[in-house]
């Protein structure tokens, strides 16, 4: 007979779990599930869905949690390559929806795009932590094409958004690793001299969503529309906010999205400014605690990959509030762990059932 | 030994790496603090603004359009009122491509291009905020298939919704008048008279007639709704509300069985009848044919209909009663008469020899009467009683047009009567001064001649005639006519009567004078007189008299043969007539257009309305009346 011991399997169940991350994560998806049963009008049954979507991805954050870094680092060549090959295959064979071509059928659609979230970052540090005996401007000129060439098939399906927080994390790796203050300063320069030219490149809609954000009058019932209406949510919430279920921007269906990448617009008009206070702070207190993560990471690999998840994570946070408070252009960027959807949700999860797990194998790596 | 190096560089390697981090911490702290600062800007500084926007956005204000009061003859009988049926309406401003969903709505609903074709003009003629029917009067299926599918189409909605329907169709129509929707113009004057407010919601006013003049009453006030709606523009909730008040019932003067018979005595005749209580100045009956059914016109009228109507030659659109102007001739006699007695210009005894023409003193032109040879001795009885042109000819003269001016001009003739509706035109007595200004030329005493005959320049609206008449029988008390006997308010329940049934002036007649002509007038419709036929075994007294309008000039050689002239240009035939002779109840005046002589065409039709309106007798079974071949010579006036 075996003997089952509660206390052996708590511990067994929470040796890898870093519980400040969790409980700072817990809060936000919490939040989540809230604002969520309000936007979509106290829809029982999608907020249970999201619940559900919020188990699978904490399952599979646990299970990464319990892979050792140097496990996850062997991962990832493999990840990358497939996902990139994925990618490729997505711009020979992928499905069009939306006028976009992002997914990918074999047997179920998949989008490889979300998987290069954490493949590049993961990819980028790997590859980094190798050359970090030597690592000099070659190097990093091999990692930027590393992060190039994702990125780019990205930009084409079109997925901007998906593109900018990809080439976000590939730049913190970058950051961190230490690449010379001289070459960003450059890549800053190139870009903004390359500005017109991918102005050039952009396609219609993408050069409209830019153009709304200087004026969102100028089209008030196409593009702008977004931005005006969640501008007019976002205000009229005041200070303390219209209360639960009192969104009238919400519940009369101006808001477009409100249960994806709009869903800040809800919180914001139904919890006010004080609410919105309290949702960046436990932003900060994840983000914090992802930074501390890194900074006591042993190896290169563990501290680029823990800091560039976790910077990527803020990008998120900011693209998605930046977007519907009207200081950044659209882009379908969700806000993280709180948008309506299981594979961002999962993705998330997994990044941060990395950084646990790069808490957690600290002890024993130093031991 | 490398292990110290190593532990240094990896000292300053995890130096490096926290210090990079830091950076980016600072930078995402300096971000967030963006945000916090754009969420406060939004939130607290401009909470305000967008407080404004999102009730806006949230509420609106819907008009509530009143119920249009009822229109009813004086018995009661409807002739206008309101239904609801459903419509089915688009907001053009909510909709990106409007042909897309009119084919997407033309799946469920039968949409025909006539209604597409209305639809355009709609569109260009509305203010953009509002709701157009792209079909009106749905049947219960369309309205179940449209409201299944309803979620496809935001901005298309369906609507229940008063109509205005004139039961009795073509009866009344030139004084009743029509709705339509409000065009451009009448927004221009709508926003003139600052009652545009009450108009917000409203898709019709009068056009036409009482519902034109009438519409301050019979429009009502609009009430307002406030909803909450969401971002389709559709009401979710009524918020509060302040009721519409209904616009108020009008009962007319117009008696709409004697409007009837009338109509229908005209068969098909062209002409004008106009019937008034003498007493009261309400007006009884009042035609204009043909007519036109009034029902067209309210929601626009289509192509096909218009053209028909506005082409025809009978022109039905043509209100002939009120703006039609007909030289008035020998209905002008009596006032003429009159006019000789008053002023001291004739006595009953001054008899003349009538060779069958006048003459002017030094001038050979012949004005001839209209009985070739003449009709003998005639005095001021027999000059009304057989209709002496002669004996006309030169009682004008002696009169003078100045006086002739003045005095035929106190009964109403070249000016307004004032009627209760508008358009109506004034006709036209001639005088010295008329003369200069528009011809440039003096007054002739050749121009007195003819237009103491009523003729010359001479004109004057079948509403003008029944109105002198009715001031005449009246004993010169004159009221001015009108429609509307009395308004219903909606709120109070009260019924107010018109104010215009007093007399406006008395014009103080010898009694004796107006004896004479009355007497006169009576045995025009005895055996002998002009209009025989409508006096013959009638219980009662007819007054009248009857007249003929030339449609084209004859030359001085040649002599008026009906039968030679086609039918457009045989003379207009007129009558005017009150009844019963010593207690007048109704007077009327009727024209009918190319219907020869006044007595052979005109005076049958009086006889079926006075029959009818005086014994209540229903006309008999209609014959259809045709213009006659050839006239019998002792008709003619």
């Amino acid at each position: 007979m075996i003997k089952i011991d509660p206390r052996r399997i708590w511990l067994w169940l929470t040796a890898h779990i870093d519980s400040l991350l969790l409980s700072f994560m817990l809060m936000l998806m919490l939040i989540g599930l809230i604002v969520l049963y309000s936007a979509t009008g106290q829809d029982l049954g999608k907020t249970t869905g999201q619940m559900l979507n919020m188990l699978v991805a904490l399952v599979a954050m646990w299970a990464v949690a319990n892979v050792s870094p140097q496990h996850i680092a062997r991962a990832a060549l493999p990840v990358y390559g497939l996902g990139l090959l994925l990618l490729i295959g997505v711009a020979l064979f992928g499905d069009v929806s939306h006028g976009a071509r992002r997914w990918l059928n074999i047997g179920i659609r998949i989008q490889p795009s979300e998987m290069m979230k954490l493949a590049v970052p993961l990819m980028l540090a790997w590859y980094l932590d190798r050359r970090e005996k030597t690592l000099n401007l070659k190097d990093f000129g091999v990692a930027v094409l590393l992060l190039v060439a994702p990125v780019g098939l990205i930009v084409k399906q079109p997925d901007l958004g998906t593109a900018l927080l990809i080439s976000a994390s590939g730049f913190y790796a970058l950051f961190l690793a230490g690449l010379s203050w001289r070459i960003i300063l450059g890549l800053v320069g190139v870009g903004a001299a390359s500005a017109p030219i991918l102005w050039s490149l952009m396609h219609d809609y993408q050069r409209q969503r830019i153009l709304t954000l200087i004026d969102p009058s100028q089209d008030p019932l196409g593009a702008g529309y977004h931005i005006i209406q969640s501008s007019i949510a976002l205000g009229s919430g005041g200070i303390f906010g219209k209360g639960w279920f009192n969104g009238t921007q919400t519940h009369l269906d101006f808001l477009p999205e409100r249960t994806t990448d709009f869903i800040f617009a809800v919180y914001g008009e139904e919890f006010g400014l004080a609410g919105n206070l309290i949702l960046l702070a436990v932003y900060i207190l994840v983000i914090g605690r992802g930074l501390v993560i890194a900074a006591k990471a042993p190896t290169l690999f563990s501290r680029l990959l823990a800091g560039s998840i976790t910077l990527t994570f803020f990008t998120y946070a900011f693209v998605n509030m930046g977007m519907v408070s009207g200081i950044l252009p659209v882009v379908g960027v969700p806000l993280p762990l709180i948008s309506y959807g299981g594979t961002s949700m999962v993705t998330l999860l997994v990044g941060f059932g990395m950084l646990m797990s790069i808490q957690t194998h600290r002890k024993l790596v130093q031991s | 030994m490398n292990r110290p190096t190593e532990l240094r560089n990896h000292q300053r390697e995890l130096y490096y790496f926290r210090w990079r981090l830091g950076i980016a911490a600072a930078g995402a702290i300096l971000l967030f603090t963006l945000l916090a600062g754009r969420f406060f800007f939004l939130q607290v500084v401009q909470h305000e603004y967008f407080h404004t926007l999102a009730e806006n956005n949230r509420i609106s204000i819907v008009p509530v359009v009143p119920n249009r009061g009822l229109i009813l003859d004086r018995n009661g009988i409807v002739l206008a009122h309101n239904y609801s049926a459903y419509t089915l309406e688009i907001t053009p401003s909510k909709i990106k491509d409007l042909e897309a969903t009119i084919n997407g709505l033309a799946a469920l609903v039968d949409i025909q291009p006539r209604d597409r074709k209305r639809f355009k003009k709609l569109l260009e003629e509305s203010r953009n905020f509002e709701s157009l029917p792209i079909r009106a009067r749905l049947n219960d299926v369309e309205v179940a298939r449209f409201t299944a599918n309803r979620f496809r189409f935001p901005g298309v909605d369906i609507k229940a919704r008063l109509f205005r329907h004139y039961p009795k169709g073509e009866l009344a129509s030139h004084a009743i008048g029509h709705i339509g929707r409000i065009n451009e113009a009448d927004l221009d004057r709508l926003e003139a008279s600052e009652d545009m407010a009450n108009y917000r919601g409203s898709d019709h006013i009068g056009k036409l007639g009482i519902e034109q003049s009438y519409e301050k009453q019979l429009h009502g006030v609009t009430g307002f709704d406030q909803v909450e709606t969401d971002a389709g523009g559709r009401a979710i909730r009524t918020l509060s509300r302040r009721a519409p008040v209904s616009g108020s019932d009008l009962t007319l003067t117009l008696d709409s069985r004697l409007q009837e018979v009338a109509e229908k005595a005209f068969g098909q005749y062209r002409g004008a009848l106009v019937a008034i209580d003498p007493k009261s100045g309400e007006v009884l009956a009042f035609i204009s044919r043909p007519g036109f059914d009034p029902n067209l016109f309210i929601d626009g009228i289509d192509p096909v209909n218009w053209d028909a109507l506005n082409n025809s030659l009978d022109k039905p659109l043509n209100n002939r009663a009120l703006r039609g102007q007909y030289p008035p001739g020998s209905t002008f006699k009596p006032f003429m008469a009159l006019a000789g007695l008053e002023l001291g210009k004739r006595t009953p005894s001054y008899t003349i020899s009538d060779p069958g023409f006048y003459t002017l003193p030094g001038n050979a032109h012949h004005y001839r009467d209209w009985k070739k040879g003449g009709h003998g001795s005639v005095d001021l009885h027999k000059s009304i009683v057989i209709s002496c042109d002669t004996y006309y000819y030169g009682l004008g003269v002696d009169l003078g047009i100045d006086n002739i001016t003045n005095f035929i001009g106190q009964f109403g003739f070249g000016r307004k009567t004032g009627i209760d509706i508008e358009g109506e035109t004034s006709g036209l007595i001639p005088s010295r001064e008329w003369k200069m200004k528009r011809y440039k030329q003096k007054w002739y005493t050749g121009d007195t001649v003819s237009a103491s005959i009523g003729q010359g320049y001479n004109l004057a609206t079948p509403l003008q005639l029944a109105f002198a008449t009715a001031v005449l029988a009246n004993n010169g008390i004159v009221i001015r006519p009108h429609l509307v006997r009395s308004i219903l308010d909606a709120v109070t329940n009260q019924v107010r009567t018109v104010p215009a049934a007093k007399p406006v002036a008395t014009l103080a007649f010898k009694p004796e004078n107006l004896e004479l002509v009355r007497k006169a007038m009576i045995d025009v419709t005895q055996p002998g007189g002009t209009a025989a036929r409508v006096g013959v075994g009638a219980p009662y007294l007819t007054a009248g008299k009857t007249g003929t309008a030339q449609v084209i000039a004859i030359k001085q050689t040649e002599k008026y043969v009906e039968s030679r002239v086609s039918e457009r240009n045989r003379d207009h035939a007129l009558f005017i007539a009150y009844a019963p002779a010593d207690d007048p109840k109704i007077a009327m005046a009727i024209l009918v257009e190319n219907g020869g002589h006044g007595g052979s065409t005109a005076g049958p039709i009086a006889r079926t309305v006075l029959d009818y309106f005086l014994l209540g007798k229903e006309p008999p079974p209609p014959v259809p009346l045709v213009p006659p071949t050839e006239a019998p010579e002792e008709e003619h006036d």
